[in-house]
C-alpha cells in the first residue's frame, strides 16, 4: 500500500522526480499502473518458470506410460478424510480400475481404504535437467502410488507433466519468432526507410502483399513441404521460422520503416547528421531509442499470434509431430469430439493456451500504453 | 468513383501475381516431381518403368522445363479454369472448387457482416457509456474473444452440440437438401446451419473491432468541434450520428481490410473442426496426403478470396470517405 502511494506521488506531473526520470523509468511507472498487465506478467512469469524447470516441476517422465491407467481422470486432493478428520499434508486416494462389461471402457473409482499423502521433493522418474545434470527429485508427488493432478491421456501418460513439458515448445516459439521478427524487421524496415526510393517501394509492396494473404493456409502448406526425415528440433526451428516470416516480419518492417520516415526529418536527427554522425551512429543513438519501446509493444502483441499459429497447426496434425510435445500436439487427442466428451480433461491444455494468450494481450496493452509518450500518466 | 474502382482493380493484378508465385513455389518445394510420384505409384502396382520411358514422361509433363515455363503453364491453366486433377481426391480440382468455394465465400461474407453488425453498435455503446457496467462487460468479453483461438471456440461449441444432440459435426445443410438444386428453402436451411461457424470465425475480428471503434469514437468525442456543436444546442444523439460517428468510421473501415484475411483463416479452422464442406477440409486432406498440386491451387484460391475481400472493403472506404481516393 505504501509503495503504491509513493508511485502515485512520483508520477504526479508536478513532482520533480517526474521531470528528471529517464525514458525507461517513465516506462516502468506507467506500466505498473496497468494492474491487469502487471498481473499478467506474474502469470506469464509462472508459466515460463514452469517451462524452465519442467523436469523438476513435472511429477513424472513425459513419455512414461501406464497401460493400467489409460484415460484416468484428474484426482482430487483431500484435507479431510471420510470421518471428517483433518490431515496434513493433504492426501489423495489411489484409483481403482474396473472395466465396463458392455462398452469395455475403463472406469475409475477412488480406493477409500488407502490414503497417499502428498509430499514435496519426492523421488520419482529419473531425468537429466536441461540435459546436463541428473536427478530424480520432483517438486511434488506421492510414494507407493500414482497422482495425476490433471488426469492421464490415451496411453496413460500424465497430462500435467506433458503440459509442463509442452510449454517449452509452445512458449519459446513465440519468443524466438518475435526475436527473428524484431531483427529482420529492423533490417528490412530500416533499409526501406533509410534508402527510400525504389528499394522502399519494392519492399513496401511486398510486405503489403504478405499482409493481404491469409497466413494460415500458407503456414499449413509450408509446414507440409518440410522434409519428412527431419528431427524434432529441425522441424521446430523450421516451423518457428515459417510462422515468424509470414506473421511478424512484414508487420515489423512496416512499422520500423514508418518510424524511420517520420523521424528522418526531425530537427535533432538533422542536427546530428550535420554534426557528422555516420549512418550507424545515427541509427543506434538517435533513431533506435525513439521507436524501440513502440517496437517492443508491437512485438509483444504479435507473440500470441505465433503461439496460436503453432497450436492450430499442431492441432491439425500439420505442425509438430508426435514425439515432440507442445500444447497443440496435446490438443490433437481432443480432435475427436467423442473422445473429448468422454474424457473432458484432455481439453485442459486449451485452458493454458487461452490464459497465456490473454496474458500476453494484456501485457502488450500495458506496454503499448506505457510506450506512448503522449499518454497521461 | 468509377475511376478509383478501376484503379483498385488494376492494382490487384500484381498482388495476385505474387500470391500465385508463392502458391506455385509451395508446389515446387518438396523434393521430387510429379513423374517421380507417378513412377512410385506404378512400381507399387508391380510395373517397372524403363529410363527411356521415364525420360519421355518427363518431356511430356514438362517437369524439366525451367521454373518460369512451368509456372506459366500452371497459371495459364488457372486462368482457363483448369486446376488439374487431384491425385489424392481422384477428382478434378476445378469441380471441387466450384462445389465448395461458394460455401467458403458465404461463411467469410457472413462473418464479415456479423463483425460489423455486432462490433459497431457495441463499440458505440462502450464509448458513449464509458466505464459503465456494459462497457466493462463488453471490454472483458472483447479480451476473452481475442484470447480464445477460433478452433478452441469451435471445439467447445461442437462439444456442446454433441452432448445435447449426439451429432459429431454441424454440416452445411440438413440431409434432405443434400444434392438438391438451390431454392429458397435450401438457402434458408443453409443460413440456419452456417450462422454458427460464421459467428465463431467472426469472434476474434469482432473483439478487436469493438476495441478500435470504442477508441476512435472516444478520441473523436473529445474534439473541440463536438463541444462547439453541443454549446450551440445540437441534441446529443443527432450530433453523435452526424459527426463523431462518421469520423470514427473511417479508420475503422481501413481496419476492416485487415480483418478479412483473419476471417478466411478463421473460416478454415472452424470449418475443419465443425466438419463443414468448404475448401478448408479439402485443403487439409490434400496436405495430409502430400498432394501439393491441389494444395497449391487451393492456397491460391483461398488467398484470392481474401484479396478480393480487401478490395471490397477498400471500395467501401471510398464510399464512406470521399477524401480517400485523392491520396
Amino acid at each position: 500500500m505504501f509503495k503504491r502511494m509513493r508511485l502515485r506521488e512520483t508520477t504526479r506531473p508536478d513532482n520533480e522526480k517526474f521531470f528528471v526520470a529517464s525514458q525507461w523509468q517513465l516506462f516502468r511507472w506507467k506500466f505498473l499502473k496497468h494492474r491487469l498487465a502487471v498481473l499478467s506478467v506474474v502469470v506469464l512469469a509462472l508459466v515460463y518458470l514452469g517451462a524452465l524447470f519442467a523436469e523438476f516441476i513435472a511429477p513424472y517422465d513425459p513419455y512414461a506410460f501406464q497401460p493400467t491407467l489409460v484415460y484416468a481422470p484428474p484426482q482430487a486432493v483431500y484435507l479431510f478424510d471420510e470421518q471428517g478428520q483433518f490431515h496434513w499434508p493433504p492426501f489423495i486416494y489411489p484409483l481403482k480400475k474396473t472395466v465396463d462389461p458392455v462398452t469395455y471402457r475403463p472406469e475409475y473409482t477412488e480406493d477409500r481404504s488407502r490414503q497417499l499423502p502428498l509430499e514435496l521433493f519426492v523421488q520419482g522418474d529419473p531425468y537429466k535437467f536441461w540435459g546436463l545434470w541428473e536427478g530424480d527429485r520432483h517438486l511434488f508427488g506421492v510414494r507407493g502410488g500414482v497422482y495425476s493432478p490433471l488426469g492421464k491421456d490415451s496411453l496413460g501418460r500424465d497430462l500435467f507433466t506433458r503440459i509442463v513439458y509442452g510449454s517449452r515448445i509452445s512458449l519459446s516459439i513465440g519468443l524466438i519468432g518475435v526475436l527473428i521478427g524484431f531483427f529482420s524487421g529492423l533490417l528490412i524496415g530500416g533499409l526501406a526507410g533509410l534508402l527510400g526510393g525504389v528499394v522502399d517501394i519494392v519492399i513496401m509492396r511486398i510486405t503489403e502483399i504478405f499482409n493481404a494473404v491469409p497466413t494460415l493456409p500458407l503456414w499449413m502448406a509450408l509446414s507440409v513441404a518440410l522434409p519428412q526425415n527431419w528431427t524434432v528440433e529441425e522441424n521446430y526451428l523450421a516451423i518457428t521460422i515459417i510462422l515468424a516470416l509470414f506473421g511478424v516480419v512484414s508487420g515489423a518492417s512496416r512499422t520500423v520503416r514508418g518510424k524511420f520516415f517520420a523521424l528522418k526529418e526531425e530537427d535533432f536527427v538533422v542536427a546530428a547528421r550535420l554534426d557528422g554522425a555516420g549512418n550507424v551512429r545515427l541509427i543506434m543513438k538517435y533513431l533506435f531509442p525513439n521507436f524501440l519501446s513502440h517496437q517492443i509493444a508491437d512485438l509483444t502483441m504479435s507473440i500470441p499470434g505465433m503461439i496460436l499459429g503453432e497450436t492450430s497447426l499442431s492441432f491439425l496434425g500439420l505442425g509438430l509431430q508426435a514425439p515432440a510435445i507442445s500444447w497443440g500436439v496435446l490438443l490433437q487427442e481432443g480432435r475427436s469430439v467423442k473422445t473429448l466428451a468422454e474424457n473432458p480433461w484432455l481439453f485442459i491444455p486449451a485452458v493454458f493456451v487461452v490464459v497465456t494468450i490473454i496474458a500476453f494481450n494484456f501485457v502488450g496493452d500495458g506496454v503499448r500504453d506505457a510506450a506512448d509518450p503522449y499518454a497521461r500518466i | 468513383m468509377l475511376a478509383y474502382i478501376l484503379k483498385r482493380l488494376f492494382l490487384i493484378i500484381p498482388v495476385l501475381l505474387v500470391v500465385s508465385l508463392l502458391s506455385f513455389m509451395i508446389i515446387q518445394l518438396p523434393p521430387g516431381d510429379f513423374v517421380d510420384a507417378y513412377i512410385r505409384g506404378e512400381r507399387g502396382r508391380g510395373r517397372t518403368i524403363s529410363s527411356e520411358e521415364e525420360a519421355s514422361l518427363r518431356v511430356r509433363f514438362g517437369v524439366n522445363d525451367p521454373f518460369l515455363v512451368q509456372y506459366g503453364r500452371w497459371i495459364a491453366g488457372i486462368v482457363r479454369g483448369d486446376l488439374g486433377v487431384s491425385l489424392a481426391l481422384k477428382e478434378s480440382v476445378s469441380k471441387i472448387v466450384a462445389e465448395r468455394l461458394p460455401l467458403s465465400a458465404l461463411i467469410s461474407l457472413l462473418s464479415f457482416l456479423l463483425v460489423n453488425l455486432i462490433a459497431i453498435p457495441i463499440g458505440m455503446l462502450s464509448a458513449t457509456r464509458q466505464y459503465s457496467v456494459a462497457d466493462y462487460f463488453f471490454s472483458i468479453l472483447g479480451f476473452l474473444g481475442m484470447g480464445v483461438p477460433q478452433f478452441i471456440f469451435a471445439v467447445v461449441m461442437l462439444w456442446g452440440i454433441y452432448s445435447f444432440t449426439g451429432q459429431a459435426s454441424v454440416g452445411a445443410t440438413s440431409p434432405e437438401f443434400v444434392g438438391q438444386p438451390m431454392s429458397m428453402a435450401k438457402f434458408l436451411d443453409l443460413i440456419s446451419h452456417l450462422w454458427l461457424p460464421a459467428l465463431i470465425a467472426a469472434a476474434t475480428g469482432t473483439a478487436g473491432t469493438i476495441r478500435i471503434m470504442r477508441a476512435n469514437l472516444l478520441d473523436e468525442m473529445e474534439k473541440p468541434y463536438v463541444i462547439v456543436a453541443r454549446a450551440k444546442g445540437l441534441p446529443r444523439r443527432k450530433l453523435l450520428y452526424k459527426y463523431p460517428f462518421r469520423m470514427a468510421l473511417n479508420p475503422f473501415v481501413v481496419g476492416l481490410a485487415g480483418v478479412f484475411p483473419g476471417l478466411v483463416s478463421g473460416e478454415l479452422m472452424v470449418s475443419i473442426t465443425l466438419g463443414i464442406p468448404t475448401l478448408a477440409p479439402v485443403l487439409l486432406q490434400a496436405l495430409e496426403m502430400q498432394d501439393v498440386e491441389t494444395a497449391g491451387s487451393l492456397v491460391f484460391i483461398i488467398s484470392t478470396l481474401s484479396v478480393v475481400g480487401i478490395l471490397v472493403s477498400d471500395i467501401l472506404l471510398a464510399i464512406v470517405d470521399p477524401r480517400i481516393r485523392y491520396e
